[in-house]
């Protein structure tokens, strides 16, 4: 099949350095600590953070630092066929584990001892990416609970098809069978805290690709921060002195 | 925007985006570029010597901050103060809880902190007044004084090695009831000298815990007297036991008027819709908001409508452009 059109333009009429249009909203879960939406296209998820709070199973506190705990979960309605079991397979428990590493790494977690940090993480609508929107999602909450972070983390996608590097995949490129490379950075650090790859891809391409997906965190990090800081004026301006 | 999700008509939303853009307007000129995200890296002079406080964090010789907030200097120090953001107590704050559970000695209370508060049974005067040891059969009797799930008001005593402990050495600390609990952030509350506020043309008595817990409920009389309770204690001993046998019983023989009830729920209401706006409370807005629905003839329901919402915002931004000409 053809992935990149003579032309130069993708399936969905994207160029293949062309990422799909960012959105993110904080405060959208009323009674969680810190909450956001991500979309990345058509894909779309929520985050929502409790805590730092009472850690629920005292054998589990940890006296130097705070707990930290995430579930990710896909609604039934997510996917085009709609999924019997939404949670609980083998998929989610790696992605909620890889989340939950991901921010674990990024969290101050010394200055919260003897709490439990909830993040759950929830696609709404799933057109590939998830694993990279819910880490952005999950980045925004947690930043809106007011937990100190050492740096945002944010995670983007690439792959490799039709000889052409391809950046941010949806569903249908992601089920191509190609390459597929999940990265997530720390932006001001330069930092990577998350790589991953679905299939093979030649050793020389790999850093091409790579430094791709490095652009596009690069790219939403930008976006994340300025919504995180019109937020933050806002809320100032609102509470007046 | 957060947490309102209420159906604005066409001319309510223009309304309400003119009355906040003028609140923006009105402290954009103070500090426009004080607020930060994470990672951001902060100016700060080195020469002079530089102290980071909360929120801040070294990061190869650079200040740069760990929170989303509002950077403050105070001489040396350097601190980003969070907005929404979990309590962080103070020694002396007033706070408002809830019993989740009674252990040995002590009840554990949730106060929107990173941990349970404790209250220990040493640190609160017993109903009856007297000063004494706490014996084992005081121990047993914990359930009477506060239960599982009670609203509690206390004073923050400081940390200790096992988390942070509660007081209430007076008779103003102590359970409440007959009243409704209203949970803001915690940003909303400013610390002030009073947070206990008796509101005589209401009959009602409201409570600004520092940690976004708002107590909003019925007036009990005598209640924050000491000296007085000290005077005539042997009267109160004898009123005391006499109440505490009656107590389990139940004490119902006075209901709360309607009329109490009502102010209550429009007190109540008002908190609602100013956290939502996300504007300050105090005494003062509280008053103002409340006044606002009554002279209107505005149903206690309609005060959480858009209307009442957005003229809220619109009498909030007037208040502020006022008072800032006078400064």
């Amino acid at each position: 099949m053809e992935y990149v059109s003579p032309e130069g333009l993708r399936l969905d009429g994207r160029r293949p350095m062309e990422m799909r249009q960012l959105r993110a909203e904080i405060g959208v879960v009323a009674k969680a600590d810190g909450s956001a939406s991500f979309e990345m296209g058509n894909t779309k998820v929520i985050a929502a953070v409790y805590g730092p709070r009472e850690v629920q199973n005292r054998s589990q506190q940890m006296s130097d630092k705070a707990l930290v705990r995430c579930e990710y979960s896909m609604a039934n309605f997510s996917t085009g066929d709609r999924r019997r079991k939404p949670k609980g397979d083998r998929r989610s428990t790696e992605i909620s584990l890889v989340i939950r590493q991901t921010m674990e790494a990024c969290i101050l977690t010394h200055l919260l001892p003897r709490s439990q940090i909830d993040i759950y993480v929830q696609v709404l609508q799933a057109d590939g990416g998830t694993r990279s929107a819910c880490i952005n999602a999950a980045t925004l909450a947690l930043a809106d609970a007011g937990i100190p972070m050492l740096d945002l983390v944010t995670s983007c996608s690439a792959g490799y098809l039709n000889s052409t590097p391809l950046l941010d995949l949806n569903y249908v490129e992601d089920s191509a069978g190609g390459p597929d490379v999940t990265v997530g950075i720390l932006p001001k650090l330069d930092k990577v805290t998350l790589l991953q790859m679905d299939s093979k891809l030649p050793i020389d391409n790999l850093e091409t690709v790579m430094q791709l997906a490095i652009e596009g965190c690069k790219a939403i990090a930008n976006h994340i921060r300025e919504v995180l800081l019109e937020n933050t004026k806002e809320l100032e301006y609102r509470r007046g002195v | 925007m957060r947490g309102l999700q209420l159906p604005l008509s066409q001319t309510q939303r223009i309304r309400l985006q003119k009355a906040l853009e003028h609140l923006e307007s009105l402290s954009s000129k103070v500090n426009s570029d004080a607020s930060v995200t994470i990672a951001d890296s902060i100016p700060v002079n080195y020469e002079d010597g530089v102290l980071k406080g909360h929120g801040t964090a070294d990061l190869n010789g650079e200040v740069v901050a760990t929170l989303c907030g509002v950077v403050e200097r105070v001489n040396k120090l350097v601190y980003v103060r969070a907005l929404r953001a979990r309590y962080k107590p103070e020694v002396g704050d007033i706070v408002v809880g809830r019993v989740v559970e009674v252990a040995q000695k002590r009840w554990r209370l949730e106060i929107n902190y990173s941990q349970d508060a404790v209250l220990m049974l040493s640190s609160m005067n017993l109903p009856d007044g007297i000063q004494r040891r706490r014996t084992a059969l005081d121990e047993l009797n914990m359930r009477s004084i506060f239960e599982e799930n009670d609203v509690v008001c206390a004073e923050v005593r400081g940390f200790q090695h096992d988390g942070l402990h509660l007081q209430a050495r007076s008779q103003k600390y102590g359970k409440l009831n007959r009243g409704q609990l209203l949970t803001v952030p915690p940003y909303l509350v400013k610390r002030q000298k009073q947070h206990f506020h008796h509101l005589e043309e209401y009959g009602t008595d409201l409570i600004l815990g520092c940690n976004g817990f708002i107590w909003v409920g019925e007036h009990i009389e005598a209640r924050d007297d000491v000296i007085e309770d000290q005077v005539n204690q042997s009267d109160s001993q004898v009123l005391g036991s006499s109440e505490n046998s009656a107590s389990p019983k139940g004490q119902e023989q006075n209901d709360t008027a309607l009329e109490t009830r009502k102010y209550i729920c429009r007190t109540a209401n008002a908190i609602r819709v100013l956290s939502t706006l996300g504007f300050n409370l105090t005494l003062d807005i509280i008053m103002e908001t409340v006044n606002l629905g009554l002279s209107l003839n505005l149903d206690i329901n309609e005060m959480l409508g858009s209307e009442f919402c957005v003229l809220v915002a619109e009498r909030e931004a007037e208040r502020r452009s006022t008072s800032k000409k006078k400064r």
